[in-house]
């Protein structure tokens, strides 16, 4: 192979096919071309095979990054011209071309930041720790993100992507950490009990109250951190003597003392801003960990949430009334139950509270997830308002609706029929589901040549582990012929002689593998929303659980699945049982690509039924998602949850262990009802999913 | 060959073990053994299975025989087997025939880490017949009402390979241990480690946090075990953060960037 650059027709030609689809007569790419060929071959070839992949997500971000890569080599070196396109491609994932773009027209700013990495420490360095950190202080699950504003919406922590205040790296995470801390502190110590938004209406200076609620906030949520997190607390007074305490009047620190008492609420916090509003003394400086606040954001979104709780709590309440009444076995008792609640303060839980709900004054326990809405209502409202606590009636939305006409005809020959549970009526829909096999359309692309190669060092890895789970070279012992003489045997044997009794012959030990007599299926979510790096880490991640499986020699098979209404449910081979891992499987492997929508049931009911024809000790059914069960015409929510649900309970009727892979973070809220508490794995970042998938399946079948 | 035979007297347990009652399991207990119904104990490790086993025994004044099973565990390494003195023979009771005879407790201790033939060994003792037939001797031993089958059991385990065959659970009373709550984790802390109240406190609320961690990455939480050695560990002087990195932190995962977040939690605490 030649070590000379591309030439300027070779560029040109590579990058046409790439760039295809954004190219015009007005946009060609001779330009870029030409900058590209001053860089040396190894620079170009970066460029191309990035072109390419980025390529895959969005041709725009292809062309983006091809125009800026020349200058991006003049300023960095390779490693963090990767970085900059990982960080644009991440942004892609989250914000949309239009950011992405920016971020890779921002060269400049990415070098300088590249270049002060000594102290610095960015956002996806701390993000993994601070998320489980946060997750660990308890409350509602929040999702840490990088922006550009350090607030929260209530749902999000949005952090600064890169900090360097701080000349040491440590001192650095530690603000990161406390930020963080005080975020979460704003969702946990109730900043929003009190509508922000009319709250700071009232003042004829909004902005100046808005600061000044800000900095008192903070000084009252420092104090609910010092008493219950004070490792944490110490760890932030230690930053805050490298910055500089500001000297404040005797007013100020008479509100500063009323906000450190230990039962100070949001409510004392404006009681200061209205009082110091009119003093109209300079705020002091905010502190560094001070964040900012966007009340009408998070009026929006929890008023949003708190609507979807209050559905969801009555809900529940509904279903729990209809529990406890034929628990009583009273069914003609015609009138609501009464349900109320009590918070009480209790130290020692880890939440800092105990729930106590009653039905008619007689104490029920709430489910665990009655029990997470009532926490998660409190952490918005500071209270349960009695309106919330009235069992909704049996209404609700129907499934049902528009129909695709692009849908298969019933007379179809390959189409199949499955039944659908509706559990609303509590029966099946009969033969609702129309679904047909296809074949994956296979790609000829070399992506299963370059995952091996990425991942070259993890499935060596990989292999070695699963061989050592394969040759579990056991003992056999009691055999009629083998290596060794097994004691135990000959000792019983002996002893049986002398007993009269008939001497056994099996008297040897012989080393044998144990067989693993398991058939696994893997379905695979080819919905629209896996477009993307999702989609490229199932494919990776199938890649290497084929390689580790051919290591083990369990038989597998791999379907896709997607769909669009109940009369045009798919499902995509790319390995049967029966296939060998070929070329052909490689392709197909390659050519999964996102469809449309997510319609579990029935994929689960026909892959039951193919696995249930393997003959094998046990079986397995793996589905790797991202979400909800979801389809166009109705089907979600609880209905295509229970419908799900309803397809599993069927698979396990069949001696089929279903198993779900996920990486929709809210999956705590309906995974343990459909596949049962511990079936199932979160994996918090796409990313990992090649990385964990084979260490998941060697735990499960171990 | 007396030294290889514990005599049942060795097996009373003779001091009152700590247990703090978290439900109703003594009654529960109480009540399966006097009718002669075996016994399941499902829950996480640490919870306490094997320290109210020991309680229930020194409750009952009866022996406690205890078998950790292991997945070579063969039905004559319970039930006994022929060795060879001399040239004669001469057959050695198992722990589970021993129990039988002498009418113990017997424990299974992880019962589904045995071999699936194996449990099966434990079906005649636990149903009605309450009979263990010993094929060698030929014997036919029937438990006297003293005799008592218990098994435990963590349903956690999220492997495929491992469950309890229903033939096997469905011959069980069974009692489900979960951590205990908070307020009697910190007496039960104090208790076994001698720590001060705001210490334990500490520790227990370390322990929700981990807990909260479940399934977002760690397999289980802090087990009220756990805490205890964390106790033990800082009653003898050792800085707390570093006792909760060593005691729990460590022995709960692995993973860099989790054992990472874990000693920031305790961290945050003391």
């Amino acid at each position: 192979m030649s070590n000379a650059p591309f030439t300027f027709s070779e560029l040109e030609a590579q990058l046409n096919d790439t760039l295809e689809l954004v190219l015009s007569t007005d946009r060609t790419t001779s330009d870029i071309a030409n900058t590209l060929k001053d860089l040396t071959r190894e620079q170009q070839e970066f460029v191309m095979k990035w072109s390419i992949v980025s390529s895959r997500s969005n041709a725009e971000l292809a062309y983006q990054f091809v125009e800026n890569s020349a200058s991006a080599f003049r300023k960095m070196s390779m490693d963090d011209v990767h970085n900059w396109l990982i960080q644009a491609m991440d942004v892609y994932d989250r914000q949309g071309l239009y950011q992405a773009a920016s971020v890779l027209r921002k060269v400049d700013k990415f070098s300088q930041a590249a270049r002060g990495k000594t102290n610095s420490i960015s956002f996806e360095e701390v993000a993994g720790v601070l998320e489980k950190f946060i997750c660990g202080l308890s409350g509602r699950d929040l999702k840490l993100e990088a922006g550009d504003i350090f607030f929260t919406d209530t749902k999000r922590l949005f952090l600064p992507g890169v900090i360097t205040r701080f000349k040491k790296q440590s001192d650095n995470y530690s603000l990161y950490k406390s930020m963080a801390t005080q975020l979460w502190a704003q969702t946990w110590y109730g900043t929003f009990h009190i509508n922000p938004v009319t709250e700071l209406d009232q003042f004829e200076r909004r902005d100046r109250a808005l600061q000044l609620f800000c900095y008192l906030e903070t000084i009252r949520l420092t104090h609910c951190i010092k008493r219950d997190l004070p490792g944490l607390h110490r760890e932030m007074l230690a930053l805050h003597d490298q910055s500089e305490t500001p000297k404040l009047g005797p007013d100020w620190l008479t509100w500063i003392k009323k906000l450190e008492a230990s039962k100070a609420t949001v409510g004392d916090t404006y009681d200061a801003v209205t009082a110091l509003y009119n003093l109209n003394k300079k705020i002091p400086e905010s502190f560094y960990y001070q964040p900012l606040l966007n009340p009408e954001v998070v009026v929006a979104v929890m008023a949003e949430r708190i609507n979807e709780e209050k559905n969801a709590l009555q809900h529940a309440l509904n279903d729990m009334s209809g529990e406890f009444r034929s628990a009583k076995a009273e069914d003609d008792e015609p009138e609501e139950l009464e349900f109320k609640v009590e918070r009480h303060d209790d130290e020692n839980e880890a939440s800092g509270f105990r729930y106590e709900l009653t039905a008619d004054d007689e104490p029920v326990a709430p489910p665990i997830d009655v029990k997470n809405l009532l926490e998660s209502i409190f952490q918005d409202l500071g209270e349960i308002p009695p309106e919330y606590l009235v069992a909704a009636g049996d209404g609700g939305y129907r499934p049902g609706g528009s129909e695709s006409n692009n849908s298969c005809k019933p007379g179809d020959a390959d189409v199949i029929y499955y039944n659908e549970w509706d559990y609303r009526r509590q029966q099946y829909r009969k033969n609702w589901c129309w679904l047909k096999e296809k074949d994956v359309h296979p790609n000829h692309e070399p992506f299963v040549e370059q995952t091996v190669k990425k991942h070259y060092g993890l499935i060596m890895n990989i292999r070695k582990t699963f061989e050592a789970l394969r040759g579990e070279d056991r003992l056999l012992k009691r055999q009629t012929n083998g290596d060794d003489i097994d004691l135990n045997a000959v000792v019983e044997a002996h002893a049986d002689m002398l007993h009269g009794m008939e001497m056994s012959d099996r008297l040897f030990t012989r080393p044998s593998r144990l067989e693993r007599n398991i058939a696994v299926m893997f379905m695979v979510d080819m919905s629209g929303s896996t477009k993307g790096w999702i989609n490229d880490a199932e494919r990776e991640a199938l890649v290497l659980l084929c390689e580790a499986l051919e290591v083990l020699g369990d038989r597998y098979a791999i379907y896709g699945f997607s769909g669009l209404t109940r009369t045009r449910c798919e499902i995509y081979r790319v390995k049967k049982f029966d296939e060998p891992y070929s070329n052909d499987v490689r392709n197909r492997i390659t050519g999964i690509s996102p469809k449309d929508y997510t319609r579990m049931g029935v994929t689960i009911r026909h892959l039951s039924k193919l696995l249930n024809e393997v003959e094998a000790r046990t079986k397995l059914l793996i589905t790797l998602s991202d979400g909800k069960p979801d389809d166009f015409d109705g089907y979600r929510g609880e209905y295509g949850i229970e419908d799900t649900r309803q397809a599993l309970i069927e698979a396990k009727h069949l001696g089929i262990h279903p198993f779900c892979i996920t990486i929709d973070n809210e999956a705590h809220e309906y995974l343990p009802h459909m596949y049962g508490p511990v079936n199932y794995v979160l994996l918090n970042d796409v990313k990992k999913l090649p990385l964990k998938i084979a260490d998941i399946y060697r735990q499960l079948t171990h | 060959m007396e030294t290889n035979v514990l005599q049942a007297e060795a097996l009373f347990i003779k001091d009152e073990p700590y247990y703090e009652p978290v439900g109703a399991e003594i009654k529960i207990f109480d009540a399966a053994y006097q009718n002669g119904l075996p016994v399941l104990l499902k829950g996480p490790t640490g919870c306490g299975k094997t320290r109210f086993m020991e309680y229930m025994a020194w409750r009952l004044k009866r022996p406690l025989v205890t078998v950790s099973c292991h997945d070579d565990l063969t039905a004559s390494d319970l039930v006994g087997r022929y060795l060879i003195t001399a040239g004669n023979t001469v057959w050695i009771d198992g722990p589970l025939a021993r129990a039988v005879r002498t009418g113990a407790i017997c424990y299974l201790d992880e019962v589904v880490e045995a071999r699936k033939d194996t449990t099966v060994v434990i079906h005649p003792l636990a149903d009605d017949r309450r009979v263990l037939p010993i094929e060698k001797t030929g014997e036919l031993l029937r438990a006297g009402p003293e005799f008592c089958m218990t098994i435990s059991y963590n349903p956690g385990y999220q492997s495929v390979l491992k469950d309890l065959k229903q033939s096997t659970r469905q011959r069980f009373v069974a009692i489900e241990f979960d951590y205990p709550n908070a307020e009697l984790e910190k007496k039960i802390v104090m208790h076994e480690s001698q720590l001060d109240e705001s210490l334990a406190g500490k520790l227990v609320k370390f322990a929700g946090m981990t807990r909260n961690l479940r399934g977002s990455g760690l397999e289980e939480g802090a087990s009220t075990r756990l805490l205890v050695h964390a106790g033990k560990l800082i009653s003898a002087g050792i800085e707390p953060r570093h006792a909760c990195r060593a005691a729990c932190s460590e022995a709960l995962t692995d993973d860099p960037e989790m054992l990472n977040a874990v000693n920031e939690l305790s961290a945050s605490l003391f």
